[in-house]
């Protein structure tokens, strides 16, 4: 398996609504962060859900976010930080999101 | 709905009482044989099902019976699908089997319909 | 079935209390009952397997991960050992902590850590048992990742708004345990008397270990 993104890498996470079962959470959807660790091959569980094979195994990703960017008036200060468990095929790489960017 | 029922992060719910009534129990001896019985079919020797399939199962059974359910009959009922539909287990011997025990056990069975519904508001008042 | 099994009705009811056979059995007890004895009747599992499995589950509590630790505060090494490999952690100590992977995360004076998990349930039972209800609950698992303080609160756990609160969605594969910080004044404590120190909610960060005396 060779990993898309490295650690440190800013990815953002698909907003993408699909029935079915998927683990990524609604509330990170269209969101941005940053990969902490890469945690290796897992099968798919949007295949193992199905009684399929889940092969091939992606890439599991640590993947921190601002907690203040995840909800509007947070209001527990911005060191604060959510880590989610994010497969690859749920990541984009966030190029609209290079510093120096006005937001 | 783009967000699922069972996708719960960030929605408004009450307090969490950790010292209240409904916030710990001791496990009773069914719910751990429904714990057991899921990891020993989803374990390495018998891989009959996967934890995504209980999963599935799980979130499968929609927005108002998920709520009503405690946790292991959300599990029990999601397993039990899942045995059906992969031909362990058929539904003739499941339901005569549920009969005979219900039958034999000396209280008898539970005997308004099941599950009963109750109103939802999340069980956390205002 | 069961070699210590005195009832004399048909099925193997050995795993209900008494005080449980005076209710009336419920819609999801009966069929839970009836899928245990088709899958033994069927050969899909044994008698066997099922009476060592609710003993392995029984056998579960926080004290495996509290062991850890305790080990983990006296041995800076074993520390290392356990944040890069749980399970192997565990297995040095004698502990089996199953084969689901498990990633500890340590709070520190900056960093206070805590696990929910916003789809299911996930936790990490082999090393600290069965979850509390709490746990479980929607008011816990839709709250942690949007107001994790005020959340914390609640269980009497106030972090100082200049220490990072780090939630940890234990969405996937992967389950998490919390290392908490060692209290202060323990410094004389031996590894039992540390771990008497450290609890279930401490482990799952949302209090801390337990104040000495």
């Amino acid at each position: 398996m060779s990993a898309r993104f490295d650690i440190g890498a800013r990815v953002s996470v698909r907003a993408s609504f699909p029935p079915g079962h998927v683990r990524t959470p609604f509330f990170i959807r269209g969101k941005t962060g940053v990969v902490t660790e890469i945690l290796g091959p897992y099968r798919n569980p949007e295949e193992l859900a199905y009684g399929r094979s889940g092969e091939p195994a992606m890439p599991l990703y640590r993947v921190s976010f601002h907690t203040a960017d995840l909800w509007q008036d947070y209001d527990g200060g911005t060191k604060d930080s959510t880590v989610v468990d994010v497969y690859e095929n749920w990541l984009d790489e966030a190029a609209g999101e290079a510093r120096g960017e006005t937001s | 709905m783009l967000r699922r029922h069972h996708d719960m992060g960030g929605l408004e719910a009450g307090p969490v009482d950790p010292f209240g009534p409904g916030a710990e129990h001791d496990y009773a001896p069914w719910e751990k044989k429904v714990d057991a019985i899921l990891r020993l079919v989803s374990d390495k020797k018998r891989q009959i099902m996967t934890v995504d399939e209980l999963r599935r199962g799980i979130e499968e059974l929609g927005p108002g019976v998920y709520d009503e359910l405690s946790y292991y009959e959300r599990w029990i009922a999601s397993v039990t699908n899942n045995l059906i539909e992969k031909g362990v287990i058929d539904i003739d011997e499941l339901g005569r089997r549920m009969t005979a025990i219900t039958e034999a056990w000396p209280a008898g069975g539970v005997t308004e319909a099941e599950p009963k519904v109750v109103p939802e508001t999340d069980g956390q008042g205002a | 079935m069961a070699e210590d099994h005195t009832h004399d009705h048909p099925h193997d009811h050995s795993q209900f209390q008494p005080d449980l056979e005076d209710k009336p059995l419920t819609h999801y007890q009966a069929m839970t009952e009836a899928v245990g004895e088709l899958l033994i009747e069927k050969g899909v599992i044994s008698g066997d397997e099922l009476r060592a499995m609710l003993e392995l589950i029984d056998a579960k509590s926080p004290a495996a991960g509290a062991k850890m630790v305790a080990r983990a505060w006296v041995d800076s090494a074993f520390k290392a050992r356990m944040m890069d490999d749980v399970l192997a952690a565990a297995e040095e100590l004698g502990i089996d902590a199953g084969g689901i992977p498990i990633l500890a995360v340590e709070n520190t004076p900056e960093v206070h850590n805590v696990i929910v998990c916003t789809l299911c349930s996930c936790y990490p039972r082999q090393l600290i048992g069965l979850p509390p209800d709490w746990y479980k609950a929607r008011s816990y698992r839709s709250r942690t990742v949007c107001e994790p303080r005020k959340v914390l609160a609640e269980f009497g756990t106030v972090i100082p708004d200049d220490v990072e609160v780090r939630v940890h969605d234990s969405t996937a594969d992967l389950r998490y345990m919390v290392i908490p910080q060692r209290p202060a004044g323990s410094e004389g404590l031996d590894e039992a008397a540390l771990a008497d120190l450290v609890t279930r909610d401490c482990m799952i960060g949302v209090t801390l270990a337990k104040a000495v005396g």
